[in-house]
């Protein structure tokens, strides 16, 4: 391991960063949810994944991107609220593990759908590939997506903790994530809150999409699904209970999985995702609380 | 010395399986074979619930002893002149030691139990959301090893000619050997501190429940099961890494919390309630005749019924379709009692 750490470049560190900042925005997503209704969303990947059909149904149709990029936030949006209104809102204060598990029903459902409509062989979403080519910055050899993404991260989380720290909305979002009974006492609508919470999260999904697109533009029914499970992983890992620990893990995870990726021996890169996971076990043993979270906040067996 | 009570529990559970093992005798061979699949994912769903039912925690691991299982069953059963054609990276002790077919299911239990305590000893000691991270970790790594360590067997290809010996009356006997562990258990000492840790952690402390033994009791043992229907799994048809990986885990989780997660009862009337729906439309997307009206089904759609009937049945009743219960025929007692 040792002598392949010293193998890591310049654009394996640029990777592992724009991949990092990708997660970063995912667990930001799933966070804002998980923050308003204590509901680990386990189907956030197919609501990417339907973003990223929509942008290459638009390609397919020849629009121009910025109609693509809408349509593609339109569905997010879309998806994320139908969800919260049929399956979420019903589920409202069921045990943790009832709704988890609904969440996957709803995952294996849109899945399915997309397997049926689109076939196996999926499909191509190609209007933003020339993101993917790599730019010259001090001899140094780039790909433009690793640059966009971490630039696009940034802007949406100055957006975002603007948006928390400066708005009413903002207060009233970080308040029910505290303590959402108090909060509904002292006044805060819990539906707009809820609803607020799953927009912006439709809307990041959205975001992660275009960018996913782009590295990876062929667009199946398990389009990033696999992410998914990394960045929940990562998101308990950095711990669940504060947006930012949340946020910390899943670029930590992202960061990690790229890094591992471009550093391994190309035999033994098949393997990230049992070094990556063994990680996950090892932190998750140390620090159970999270890697980020203020101590003592989990009760150990 | 009194016999146990309430049999009832038992019994009803037991009688399900049995009836779906008698109900296949009368299917032709091909629908047999969903018959025989239900079964097997009955022996799942028991085993994962005697570890998720009674300790109230969420293990999205136990398809990685499943797997573990049907790798161990499957490699000690392909017959040793086919082996090189197919695994030609084995160990050389895999490669030259074939069992038969009730031995390899009794080793696919070993190997899966043991897994499952190596593992269960760290992880166990987590709660909540961690467990349930940590235990998908397991499930990642594992199917990762699998896919790729072809010193263990077939690596990224399926997993053939293994002799198909899960037939109707063996898969029919195997669950029921399933329930009955599952059931001894639960009506053990162990099954009843677990039991009261899950309702009241602080209360089942207070009396001196250590709660993480219980919880690796349960983990070993179920992790057992899951091995031993892996085995049955194997000898059923041929699987891939695919096979035993994110799909089985939701749809057998889906199951049991479908069912009721909290009893037998509910696990297997889970089990073969979905098992049953699905097997139902897939045979109906080729066209059959169901009392005189012709169905025939679009490709595809079987899947989206069942997932779109399991996220029904979550929203309107989040309790499970048995509410959690064991079967009971007290209310037949009671109803006598009031007609007296």
């Amino acid at each position: 391991m040792l002598a392949s750490v010293i193998t890591v470049d310049w654009q394996t560190l640029a990777d592992a960063t724009g991949q990092g900042a990708v997660y970063a925005l995912m667990a930001v997503g799933i966070g804002l949810v998980f923050g308003v209704m204590r509901l680990v969303n386990f189907a956030y990947g197919q609501i990417v994944m339907a973003g990223a059909f929509a942008l290459a149904l638009a390609s397919g149709w020849n629009w121009p991107v910025w109609a693509g990029i809408g349509l593609c936030f339109a569905v997010a949006i879309g998806l994320s609220l139908g969800m919260e209104v049929a399956v979420f809102r019903p589920l409202r204060g069921q045990p943790p593990a009832v709704m988890l598990i609904a969440t996957f029903a709803v995952a294996f459902l849109l899945q399915s759908i997309a397997l049926l409509w689109f076939g196996s062989l999926g499909r191509i979403a190609a209007s933003l590939s020339s993101l993917a080519r790599p730019v010259s910055i001090g001899g140094v050899e780039i790909r433009k997506v690793s640059l966009v993404s971490i630039g696009i991260a940034a802007v949406c989380l100055l957006a975002l903790s603007l948006l928390l720290n400066r708005t009413s909305v903002g207060l009233h979002m970080r308040a029910a994530a505290i303590d959402f009974q108090t909060a509904r006492l002292l006044g805060v609508n819990a539906d707009r809150v809820i609803t607020s919470a799953v927009v912006l999260s439709g809307a990041l999904a959205a975001v992660v999409s275009v960018m996913l697109t782009v590295s990876n533009p062929l667009v199946t029914s398990g389009f990033a699904l696999y992410d998914t499970i990394v960045v929940l992983a990562g998101v308990v890992v950095g711990g669940m209970t504060r947006l930012l620990s949340a946020t910390l893990g899943g670029f930590a995870i992202g960061f990690a999985s790229g890094l591992l990726g471009g550093a391994l021996p190309t035999n033994q890169s098949q393997y990230v995702p049992t070094f990556v996971f063994g990680l996950v076990i090892v932190v998750l043993l140390v620090r159970p609380e999270g890697l980020f979270a203020p101590r003592g906040s989990v009760d150990r067996v | 010395m009194k016999l146990p009570r309430r049999m009832d529990e038992l019994i009803a559970p037991l009688a399900l399986i049995g009836l779906t093992g008698l109900l296949g005798t009368t299917a032709s061979a091909s629908v047999q074979v969903y018959f025989i699949n239900s079964l097997v994912y009955a022996a799942v769903v028991v085993a994962l619930y005697v570890f998720v039912g009674s300790s109230g925690v969420v293990s999205f691991g136990h398809v990685s002893f499943v797997a573990v299982g049907a790798w161990t069953a499957g490699v000690l059963s392909v017959p040793t002149d086919q082996k090189p054609a197919i695994m030609s990276n084995l160990f050389p002790f895999l490669k030259h030691t074939t069992v038969g077919n009730v031995p390899s299911l009794l080793l696919a239990a070993l190997v899966g139990g043991v897994y499952a305590t190596a593992i269960g000893l760290p992880l166990m000691r987590l709660s909540g959301l961690a467990a349930g991270i940590a235990t998908f970790a397991v499930l990642e790594i594992t199917n990762n090893v699998l896919r790729y360590y072809d010193k263990v067997g077939p690596g990224v290809n399926t997993f053939s000619s293994v002799p198909e010996t899960t037939g109707l009356l063996q898969a029919t006997l195997a669950t029921m050997v399933v329930v009955l562990a599952a059931f001894a258990y639960q009506r053990s000492r162990f099954g009843r501190l677990l039991r009261a840790s899950r309702e009241d952690a602080a209360a089942a402390r207070s009396v001196g429940v250590s709660i993480f033994s219980q919880r690796l009791v349960a983990f070993g043992l179920s992790g057992a099961l899951a091995g031993f229907a892996g085995g049955l799994y194997i000898h059923l048809l041929p699987l891939s890494t695919d096979s035993v990986y994110l799909e089985l885990t939701f749809f057998t989780l889906a199951m049991l919390v479908v069912g009721g997660m909290t009893s037998l009862w509910g696990a297997v009337v889970g089990a073969l309630a979905v098992t049953g729906l699905d097997s139902f439309l897939s045979e109906a997307e080729n066209g059959i005749d169901v009392f005189g009206i012709h169905l025939d089904l679009p490709d595809g759609s079987t899947i989206i019924v069942v997932g779109a009937l399991m996220a029904l049945v979550l929203v309107v009743k989040p309790s499970g379709l048995t509410g959690g219960k064991e079967f009971s025929l007290g209310w037949l007692t009671r109803w006598r009692r009031r007609a007296a």
